[in-house]
């Protein structure tokens, strides 16, 4: 994979890494709590996938969409969601994003486009395909992009979905997150060509593999399929490769990956590490900047996680409250 | 003009009415398998009425997208079987937008699915699968029993708010009758008394609901008077209806051509009981589908599911001094 050259200033740097610090800040926290029994449920860290979230979303407006997955803390938080309401619904809190009706798995935001969460694998291409659809019926310049892992792609709702996005060159991008394992199994165990991006072929749209630990590579190769789709150019398919730091779920005891491999790409293949070397290697930022972003981020999570814990819980009386829309006969 | 013409004309008006309402579906540039879409295409065109691929689970979950991104979608799920291959997106998406996103979205989509019983359609195009959806809170059902029901609950189906599963009797579709002149709308919930009497309440929907009535005649000739409620939608249930109707005969038969284990009977009976107070004088039965997968031979298919003559068998004994 080749090193992108994409020019970039000092301020672009910053805030691209105050949003991956974010989300990793925000993961670090989530996975501490969880561990100490303070939050309720269970959750899945997108910690050392921060790049592809982040870099995406970047070549995204407000009105654009996205659709995620269970492991969707990043997104959503790259997307733009506030981090008050998102760490209060994980606490199942009245507060949070969805008044703590969803929590970890079902994080959305509709007024930023963030089509929620989704605790079914591969339940969100045929939704961001609908929202495509939308966009392209009422002539508007928003794409949908689809966040989806390598286990996903052995739905089927991946080949219905791809082949309608084809047939109609609906303007929506989707992005394989592949972390190499679906749950706890390695792809050589479920997956025939675990490039995912080679399938593109099979539906007339247009493919490509990057490296998803790379930011400006995710940038550059998000750009191109975002404006592609926008200029009516039809779907694109990206693989990104990258790795979970965590488990499928906090606390998994992970007995399917080798230690030395987890360490290994924890040291050597942490995007945010690179990053920031890249950067302060090319003199975008000082040592004294990157340190001064990770206390803002720390602060910001001390404050959202005060808070959801000081929010009130929902009242159980309002426990029946948007099964279906108000107003309406039930 | 037809059960199928009726609920064409509502689709007009919905269409004509609201830009953002869209039609998708397996065939239905042809006119769907029952002819009730065609001639859309021709008056909407192909960015309205869009023919789609055999993939159930795309059909619904882009229908929820598209929904939940400012379009109401009326869906053709072509035989109810075929909502089974899209089962997760009902349940696990469509149905539960609303309340896990915590009423951030409404999902304004309908699905349209022939079920019942037309005659040796086999096993895997016969099925009734209503009592499946209405164990699933956040989708409304729906189940017209005649044209002008079928135009009205339509109409009021796309103009709803949430997902709607509408269920068109295949036997019906094409049968002609009497339909409500212009735009005609039935609320959601609203149930109707098909024939008025005092001895019996027979509490059904869909098709069931002309079989009823048709042993309501037969029945009538041995001086006996039932009374058929149609419900029309299943959810919401006109309950108030129903139990009027009970307090006045006192003896309920709630029938259907789904299966009678689990069914919608088992649950309505309940409910009725639920909201009567002095049940000594409330004598409630049930009349559904033997649990057997509906055999395709004229010969065994009504020794699995009810019909007209079955009615009048079961009220007979029910009465039976």
């Amino acid at each position: 994979m080749m090193m992108t050259t994409r020019p970039i200033d000092g301020d672009t740097a910053g805030d691209l890494l105050r949003q991956m610090q974010t989300i990793r800040a925000f993961e670090t926290r989530i996975e501490s709590l969880f561990k100490d029994g303070e939050l309720p449920g269970f959750v899945h860290s997108c910690a050392g996938q921060e790049a592809i979230a982040v870099g995406v979303c970047s070549r995204l407006t407000r009105s654009d969409y996205i659709t995620s997955t269970h492991r969707g803390h990043g997104h959503a938080i790259a997307k733009g969601i506030a981090l008050d309401a998102i760490f209060a619904e994980l606490y199942g809190k009245e507060a949070g994003t969805c008044h703590g009706r969803g929590g970890s798995m079902h994080v959305a935001d509709f007024s930023i486009g963030m089509l929620g969460a989704n605790g079914i694998v591969g339940g969100g291409f045929g939704i961001a395909v609908g929202a495509a659809f939308t966009v392209r019926y009422q002539q508007r310049q928003d794409v949908a992009v689809c966040f989806f892992g390598d286990g996903a792609a052995n739905k089927g709702t991946f080949h219905e979905s791809l082949n309608f996005a084809g047939v109609h060159d609906l303007p929506v991008v989707f992005v394989c997150e592949n972390n190499r394992y679906a749950q706890f199994t390695d792809a050589s165990y479920t997956t025939a060509v675990t490039d995912i991006s080679v399938r593109a072929a099979s539906y007339g749209i247009k493919g490509e593999s990057i490296d998803g630990n790379d930011l400006l590579a995710v940038i550059d190769s998000a750009e191109r399929a975002i404006d592609r789709a926008r200029a009516g150019g039809g779907p694109t398919l990206i693989n990104m490769a990258t790795y979970r730091h965590s488990g499928h779920f906090v606390g998994d005891a992970e007995e399917y990956r080798k230690r030395g491999d987890v360490q290994a790409n924890r040291e050597q293949n942490d995007p945010i590490a690179r990053f920031i070397e890249r950067v302060v290697a090319d003199g975008l930022l000082t040592n004294a900047d990157v340190a001064t972003v990770q206390t803002t981020v720390d602060a910001q999570i001390d404050a959202a996680h005060a808070f959801a814990v000081a929010a009130p819980f929902p009242d159980p009386a309002d426990a029946m409250s948007y099964v279906f829309t108000e107003g309406v006969k039930r | 003009m037809t059960f199928g013409q009726a609920t064409l004309e509502a689709m007009q008006f919905a269409m004509d009415e609201d830009p953002n309402v869209v039609v998708v579906g397996e065939d239905i540039s042809w006119g769907g398998n029952f002819g009730q879409f065609r001639g859309l295409i021709d008056r909407y065109g192909p960015t309205r009425v869009v023919d789609m691929p055999i993939s159930e689970s795309l059909i619904v979950a882009m229908s929820v997208g598209a929904s939940v991104s400012g379009l109401r979608v009326v869906a053709s799920m072509s035989f109810v079987e075929f909502t089974l291959g899209a089962m997760d997106e009902i349940v696990n998406q469509a149905a539960k937008f609303r309340y896990m996103f915590g009423g951030q979205v409404s999902v304004p989509i309908v699905l349209r699915a022939s079920d019942g019983i037309r005659g040796s359609s086999g096993a895997q195009h016969s099925s009734s699968l209503e009592g499946m959806f209405c164990n699933i809170p956040g989708i409304k059902v729906v189940a017209p029993s005649n044209g002008s029901d079928a135009k009205g609950l339509l109409r009021a189906a796309i103009a709803d708010p949430d997902p709607v599963v509408y269920l068109e009797h295949k036997k019906i579709t094409g049968q002609r009758g009497e339909v409500v002149d212009g735009d005609h709308i039935v609320p959601l919930g609203s149930a109707r008394v098909a024939r008025e009497g005092t001895d019996i309440s027979i509490v059904t929907y869909s098709n069931m609901v002309n079989h009823a009535l048709e042993a309501a005649i037969v029945l009538a000739e041995e001086g006996v008077s039932v009374e058929v409620v149609d419900l029309r939608s299943l959810v919401p249930v006109d309950i108030e209806t129903v139990v009027v109707s009970a307090m006045k005969t006192g003896v309920v038969l709630a029938a259907h051509e789904s299966w009678t284990v689990g069914g919608f009977g088992a649950e309505l009976l309940a409910q009725i009981r639920e909201a009567v107070h002095d049940q000594s004088q409330l004598r409630t039965y049930r009349l559904g589908a033997r649990s057997a997968p509906i055999p395709f031979s004229p010969a065994l298919e009504p020794a699995i599911v009810p019909g007209a003559t079955d009615i009048v068998t079961e009220v007979r004994r029910i009465l039976a001094p």
